[in-house]
């Protein structure tokens, strides 16, 4: 099978990026940026509170981290709904212990349906972040644009309701995106979101609707990524952490505030065997001359630069 | 299809003609930084996808993006602190897309060599023609871009034809003549420069560029942890170091800026390369200084010395 001609057409090779969405521009040649204090790493622990559905569509892809197993998979129902209801409790003690102000990212279904969870979260007045309906809902190329619209509003719009609060921020379950997903976002009044992970810090994204920041939210620290994906070991996990904090404080002294930015996930690290790990994390970042905010007021501070 | 490329034959690690490099040195240390660019909705091939997801793949194309945007100072300063000169394997469309990049390479005098136009397009389903042509307009690419005539080749993506080798050294002879398509980085066989068998008997060679050692294959494929990675780079120098004595070796590191530039990996890589260059009996330089230095001091007795074990297996 040979290719057709178009397979040598190059119809964006020209200065910039292959398509509109944001403006090319290397991190190194932007203005240096200032935290308040004169702190130089922002730190920015989210939390995402998700479901799992048992009976799993999985179109067009199966979500990372979700069923695996013929129906039903009870294991990883099971072991993703443990983080819920143990895991964040554990989670909660730690950031107690070590003054930790976080975020969390609920998916919109398991806030309606726990409402004890949503309360405990709601009472320590931290920012709640949208994480989509569901996991199983995703967000996708060639994705419907009247059914991810619903998707879209019918998520922010409950999440707000339930939440009492504004929710300005977004993370997209799989952290995939559909070509219309920043528009809807725009449209719902959603004035950052987290799936691009291309930067260390924040950017504007162009959308039809109105301005949306890109917020930078590491996969490669995830929790998540290092254990289950990369099979590493909790010492390893830690290893990396402080290494990300120690070289992003160095390159902070001479290029201007840096975040780290860490996705913490409950039915991972929450477990007994993992806790330690988020402690000795959370001890170590924490003692170093960093400001621990929500990724709203780490955008606010950027945005006064 | 065939059993074996038939690219050379077989050599055995012992008893080689004595390599010595420039100056007498023993080992030859190079870093081949890939600098490329992945589209976000390219051109389906019939034999490899893209990305897992349909277009747009959020999280493939975005942390590819990352090496360019954050990614490529961090890694470009760490080599100037240690006086290495990047070999960089580039998606030549990058001259187009994100010609900073480039220009801080030329001042620095790095080397450019092709790696294909996108490493969103793979050489699977070419035919020769379209291989050809390919290959021409990446060489010509840097050529206008850099002034550098291109020497080596590492495929798009690593994806090949049984002619790629051929097509490359063929090009870069019609449009540069003996200086340009002398060597690819496509081979794993050896950890010394092998000459390679073409169909237009050109001085061709293999230039070891390590996939063990290519953070990429590490971090992605193998999956190791970053510190672990910092200590396979010194293992690998310290054996290679010492066979030196007997006849000249090579290491190479192959790098990406949007695994080896992340912030969690840039301390052990950083100890590594420290490691690495505060020893004395290293040449530091690029694939294609080595590729010349060979070519020019020890190809013929390599050649001799093959044909010569060849008869006697």
């Amino acid at each position: 099978m040979t290719l057709e001609k178009n397979y040598f057409d190059y119809p964006h090779r020209s200065f910039g990026m292959d398509h509109q969405r944001y403006d090319w521009s290397m991190l190194s040649q932007r203005n240096p940026v200032q935290w308040p204090q004169g702190k130089k790493l922002a730190v920015w622990i989210n939390v995402p509170l998700q479901f799992y559905p048992l009976d799993q569509k999985g179109v067009p892809f199966k979500v990372p981290g979700g069923m695996t197993m013929p129906y039903p998979d009870l294991r990883h129902f099971s072991l993703r709904d443990y983080g819920n209801r143990v895991g964040i409790f554990r989670f909660l003690k730690a950031f107690d212990k070590y003054n930790v102000a976080p975020t969390f990212a609920f998916n919109t279904k398991l806030a309606d349906q726990n409402r004890y969870l949503l309360d405990c979260i709601k009472e320590r007045n931290n920012e709640i972040l949208c994480h989509g309906l569901h996991m199983d809902a995703l967000h996708y190329g060639g994705q419907d644009l009247t059914e991810e619209a619903d998707l879209v509003s019918q998520s922010v719009d409950r999440l707000r309701e339930l939440s009492g609060q504004e929710i300005n921020g977004w993370i997209s379950p799989a952290r995939n995106e559909s070509e219309n997903t920043p528009e809807l976002l725009a449209k719902n009044g959603i004035n950052y979101f987290c799936d691009w992970v291309n930067d260390d810090m924040p950017y504007q994204f162009n959308t039809k609707e109105g301005p949306l920041w890109a917020m930078p939210l590491s996969n490669e620290l995830e929790d998540k990524f290092i254990l289950l994906n990369n099979l590493h070991s909790e010492d390893s996990y830690v290893e990396q952490i402080i290494d990300a904090c120690d070289f992003l404080l160095e390159e902070a002294k001479t290029q201007g505030g840096r975040i780290l930015a860490l996705n913490i996930h409950p039915w991972m690290l929450g477990q007994p065997h993992r806790i330690s790990a988020l402690e000795q994390v959370l001890e170590y970042v924490m003692a170093q001359d960093v400001w621990n905010v929500s990724s709203s007021e780490i955008l606010g501070a950027f945005q006064k630069n | 299809m065939k059993s074996d490329p038939g690219f050379y034959d077989y050599w055995p690690y012992q008893n080689r003609p004595k390599i010595r490099w420039p100056d007498g040195k023993k080992m030859a240390f190079w870093v081949a930084p890939n600098i490329e660019f992945y589209e976000l909705n390219p051109p389906a091939n019939p034999y490899r996808k893209a990305w897992p997801q349909p277009s747009p793949a959020t999280p493939g194309y975005s942390i590819r993006d990352y090496g360019n945007r954050v990614g490529h100072i961090r890694q470009m300063e760490l080599l100037d602190k240690y006086g290495i000169r990047g070999s960089i394997s580039l998606s030549t469309a990058l001259c187009d897309h994100h010609p900073e990049i480039i220009q801080m390479c030329k001042e620095r005098n790095w080397e450019f060599f092709s790696h294909g136009i996108y490493n969103t397009r793979y050489t699977y389903g070419m035919s020769e023609q379209q291989e050809r042509d390919m290959i021409k307009d990446s060489m010509e690419t840097i050529y206008k871009h850099t002034q550098q005539k291109c020497a080596g080749y590492l495929a798009p993506a690593l994806s090949h034809s049984e002619l790629t080798l051929d097509l490359f050294a063929e090009v870069g002879s019609e449009l540069f003549g003996d200086q340009g398509g002398i060597y690819t980085c496509d081979l794993f066989h050896d950890d010394q420069p092998t000459p390679i068998k073409l169909r237009s008997n050109k001085k061709f060679v293999s230039i070891p560029y390590s996939l063990e050692m290519n953070d990429t294959i590490a971090f992605v494929v193998n999956k190791i942890e970053p510190r672990r990675y910092g200590q396979m780079l010194k293992r690998n120098f310290d054996r290679l170091y010492a066979e030196g004595d007997e006849s000249g070796t090579i290491m190479c590191i192959p790098t990406h800026n949007y695994q080896v530039s992340c912030p969690h990996r840039m301390k052990a890589y950083e100890e590594a390369l420290d490691y690495i260059t505060s020893h004395d009996d290293i040449w530091v330089t690029t694939g294609r200084e080595i590729a010349d230095y060979f070519i020019e001091n020890y190809y013929e007795d390599a050649l001799a010395d093959i044909n010569q074990k060849a008869r006697i297996a």
